[in-house]
């Protein structure tokens, strides 16, 4: 066990690493560096400046020898400043960070909580399954973005109840919870489907089972067996699925954020690389990475030690 | 059912895009003059859909952007089908070590979060390799490029999967001992035979493209205006959400129907 966390550490790493160097090439080859951009804002710049302020900041240096000066100094601690906000990269992300994880925390508590229940009580009842496969099919072929819109419409432009996006001005818990519920249902609409169809596919597999016919012979009551014998079986696999799901949830979050306007790592993401943002790009990306492998090898590593046909 | 479900949307939406310049000639408009006289009409008889923050018609534009999306799509199903394809026989057939990297690297891939390395990749400049940037065709094409660098791993994973199960058939010893080279086994046997799951990996890959190619479009990173693709519409459309909230149903309702349509169609031949 310890043998295999090792090793899918060590893979972890090497990803990280070629990942690394692959958005460094990817965002060499992006149109304009930084110095494109302040001629741009300053037209008192002439040539020679421009040339003077390359060497400067090492931009007319070979791409692969800054990328070498980047991980060196990352390897000793040391991220950069963000070129956007003027200000060391790791201070900016960590905020967002938080406003990201409370983001995705409903967003999973909500969408999960409801995806089981909905794929349970399918697959108890067969034209509440069919009902359940339908819509979520429905569900899952609609654009995160267009869902954000649609309840932007509804809520913010028709209703009026809900802020179409962007943060409170005064800290107040109501105040942030109400700026949160758009972009919660929004990122959890899309997942509840997800959750809900192999929720269904796994417990109509396990209620098949011949398990529970002894179950049934020996009286035990339908909400028991299937909450109380089928759940836990079918409870593993959709811990490897969901684990899977952490990096949609990451791709969820950019596009929420982004379309409500929320600081987060995802419209954080999207920003620096926009705005020519190198350190702080690549430092949120290998975050975002990192913590998706880390949720697939957590996955991989619970299913080992709670199904006793692979502890063995 | 699901599957004829599915083939009639398809169908629908492809003869509809097929007919864009019909309705166009019909209509006597075309989707890319502005008509700043007419911005935000409602719908009427020379606009069915009505017109948008610029005064073009939203129908001739909802077509024309169903020839840009479904041709990322199709050309999507066809280069994640052959990368995928060829990937999952190379990691069945070779076995080892080369099969545990081929997997290895798809399961990676399947990790990482795609949305923001897409973003990356739809960021660099092709013009810096030659590439032509800027028109419909350049646009389609470097989008689909970059859905087929993650679309594949779908495909590898079902094309590696029931090229092992065919491979330890009697049929495949029986084709060796006739002396069928292993490229002969490969193509010509086990090929045929795993059509199926392909079918269906195919189908989920253009459902996937379709998405991703409107959420890139929507960040303003895929088809550029002024041609007019789905997720570009909806992009304009959001930003008009105050003065127009009806011009971001219909490119989304789009999208809706494409991705079902796929999604069903792949459902319905899983279950054949």
């Amino acid at each position: 066990m310890l043998l295999l966390i090792c090793g899918r550490l060590g893979q972890i790493l090497l990803t990280l690493a070629l990942l690394s160097a692959l958005c460094w090439g990817a965002m060499g080859l992006m149109p304009g560096d930084p110095i494109d951009l302040a001629l741009t804002s300053d037209p008192l710049l002439s040539a020679a400046d421009q040339v003077r302020l390359r060497a400067l900041h090492g931009l007319d240096r070979p791409l692969s020898e800054r990328y070498l000066a980047w991980a060196g100094a990352l390897l000793a601690g040391d991220a950069g400043f963000s070129r956007l906000y003027a200000v060391r990269a790791a201070a900016v992300l960590w905020p967002a960070v938080g406003s990201t994880l409370v983001l995705l925390g409903w967003a999973l508590a909500l969408s999960a909580g409801l995806g089981v229940l909905l794929g349970v009580w399918g697959a108890r009842q067969a034209a509440a399954g069919r009902a359940v496969d339908a819509l979520a099919i429905l569900a899952q072929s609609m654009p995160g973005f267009w869902v954000g819109i649609l309840l932007i419409i509804l809520f913010a432009v028709g209703l009026g109840w809900l802020p179409a996006g962007g943060t409170p001005d005064a800290p107040g818990l109501l105040d942030s919870a109400r700026f949160l519920v758009l972009p919660v249902a929004t990122l959890a609409l899309g997942n509840i489907a997800g959750y809900a169809r192999h929720a269904l596919a796994a417990m109509q597999g396990e209620l098949a089972a011949p398990y529970i016919r002894t179950a049934r012979m020996k009286g035990l009551a339908e909400g028991r067996i299937a909450w109380g014998h089928a759940f836990p079986n079918a409870a593993l696999p959709l811990l490897t699925l969901a684990a899977l799901d952490a990096g949609s949830l990451v791709s969820g979050a950019l596009v929420t954020e982004t379309l409500f306007a929320r600081p987060g790592m995802g419209k954080l993401i999207y920003d620096s690389i926009m705005g020519n943002d190198y350190n702080l790009a690549l430092l949120a990306l290998l975050l975002a990475g990192l913590v998706t492998m880390l949720a697939t090898l957590a996955a991989d590593v619970a299913q080992r030690l709670l199904d006793p046909r692979l502890a063995g | 059912m699901r599957l004829w479900l599915g083939l009639a949307l398809l169908g629908g939406l492809g003869l509809a895009a097929m007919a864009a310049p019909w309705v166009q000639a019909l209509l006597g408009t075309d989707p890319a003059t502005p008509d700043l006289f007419h911005r935000f009409a409602g719908p009427t008889l020379a606009h069915p859909l009505g017109t948008d923050e610029l005064g073009r018609d939203i129908l001739l534009r909802l077509l024309f952007g169903a020839r840009v999306s479904l041709a990322v799509g199709l050309a999507v199903a066809l280069g994640a089908t052959l990368v995928g394809t060829l990937i999952g026989l190379t990691a069945a057939r070779a076995g080892g070590w080369r099969d545990a990297l081929l997997m290895r690297l798809a399961d990676t891939l399947l990790a990482l979060p795609a949305l923001p390395l897409l973003v990356v990749l739809a960021a660099v400049d092709t013009g810096r390799f030659g590439l032509p940037r800027g028109d419909a065709l350049a646009d389609i094409l470097r989008i689909a490029t970059i859905l087929v660098a993650f679309g594949w791993v779908g495909v590898a994973r079902l094309a590696r999967a029931a090229a092992l199960a065919e491979l330890s058939r009697d049929y495949i010893a029986a084709a060796r001992i006739a002396g069928a080279t292993e490229a002969r086994v490969m193509l010509r046997h086990v090929l045929p035979n795993i059509v199926g799951p392909l079918a269906v990996a195919t189908a989920l890959a253009v459902a996937g493209a379709i998405l991703a190619e409107s959420t890139l479009s929507f960040l303003g990173l895929g088809i550029q205006p002024p041609a007019p693709s789905w997720g570009n519409m909806l992009s304009s459309a959001q930003e008009m959400v105050f003065a127009a909230p009806l011009a971001a149903l219909w490119p989304g309702l789009a999208i809706l129907l494409a991705v079902a349509g796929c999604t069903l169609l792949a459902d319905g031949l899983r279950r054949r």
